[in-house]
């Protein structure tokens, strides 16, 4: 069997639809950002395979490192906000943080 | 390549992502990105990606999936996180995950992918390049954020204490 482009497709599909059930259906918010990361990975994955497959060069390889730096920053400023509002309402329970709501 | 080592990593990287979605406990789900991760880090070397897979492993093994972890630990009564998943949710889910999946399978079997066979090569020195000659200005760029998210995340983690020379 010759592993071609559509088989990493079919696993980046695959991990992107288990990344989106993951923000879906849980309701913590450390959990929700679980699934963000799957999310960006299975994006990565796709850069990378396109670079190599259809592309050439280099510049999905340099999108992946940008999807990295952000996915690190943006996982740093979430659980922080989620450590604060932890420590100010002893809940991370997303659909229990409604107080902008009204 | 040998099928046998896709076939492997796909399986590895899918099951754990598998578990990240599925498991009722919150410390489960964490393990399972750890799989992912080192999953996806395998793949990228079969894509001819080595320097990728390296940063995969330092900055998302190393850092952010123990940060997550901490978070986690900091954060979450483990008992208390079994009853985490409401079974609401779980219906529209699977309806939406379901008609993406379709959707995505449809185009990519649709599309003629000009896609050929290529030697897996090490592509680090090319990266180095393009990061240094083309890419210049968002490496930069990218520094700047990761320096404002370091701050911005002290800033936002840290606990206000009043000493005691402090009014108010």
């Amino acid at each position: 069997m010759e592993i071609g482009l559509v088989h990493y497709l079919t696993v980046s599909a695959v991990l992107f639809g288990l990344g989106l059930f993951t923000v879906m259906t849980r309701k913590n918010a450390v959990g929700i950002l679980l699934g963000v990361e799957l999310i960006l990975n299975a994006a990565a994955l796709n850069f990378v395979a396109f670079n190599h497959f259809v592309g050439g060069g280099i510049a999905g390889q340099v999108f992946t490192v940008f999807i990295i730096i952000l996915a690190a920053s943006e996982a740093a400023i979430a659980l922080a906000i989620v450590l604060q509002v932890y420590r100010n309402r002893r809940t991370i329970d997303a659909d229990e943080l409604t107080s902008l709501r009204n | 390549m040998p099928a046998t080592v896709f076939l492997a990593l796909a399986a590895l990287t899918l099951v754990s992502a598998g578990i990240v979605a599925f498991s009722k406990n919150i410390i489960y789900s964490t393990l399972g990105l750890l799989g992912t991760f080192l999953g996806i880090a395998g793949l990228y070397v079969t894509l001819s990606a080595d320097f990728l897979s390296a940063v995969q492993i330092l900055v998302y093994v190393g850092g952010t999936l123990t940060l997550i972890l901490f978070a986690v630990m900091l954060t979450a009564r483990i008992d208390k996180m079994k009853v985490s998943n409401p079974s609401g949710g779980i219906v529209p889910a699977f309806v939406l995950v379901a008609l993406l999946l379709v959707a995505l399978g449809t185009v990519a079997a649709q599309t003629a992918w000009p896609s050929e066979a290529r030697p897996v090569m090490p592509s680090t020195a090319k990266l180095g390049h393009a990061f240094l000659g083309e890419y210049l200005l968002p490496f930069e760029l990218g520094s700047i954020v990761l320096l404002g998210a370091m701050i911005g995340s002290v800033v936002l983690a840290r606990r206000a204490v009043k000493r005691s020379w402090e009014k108010g």
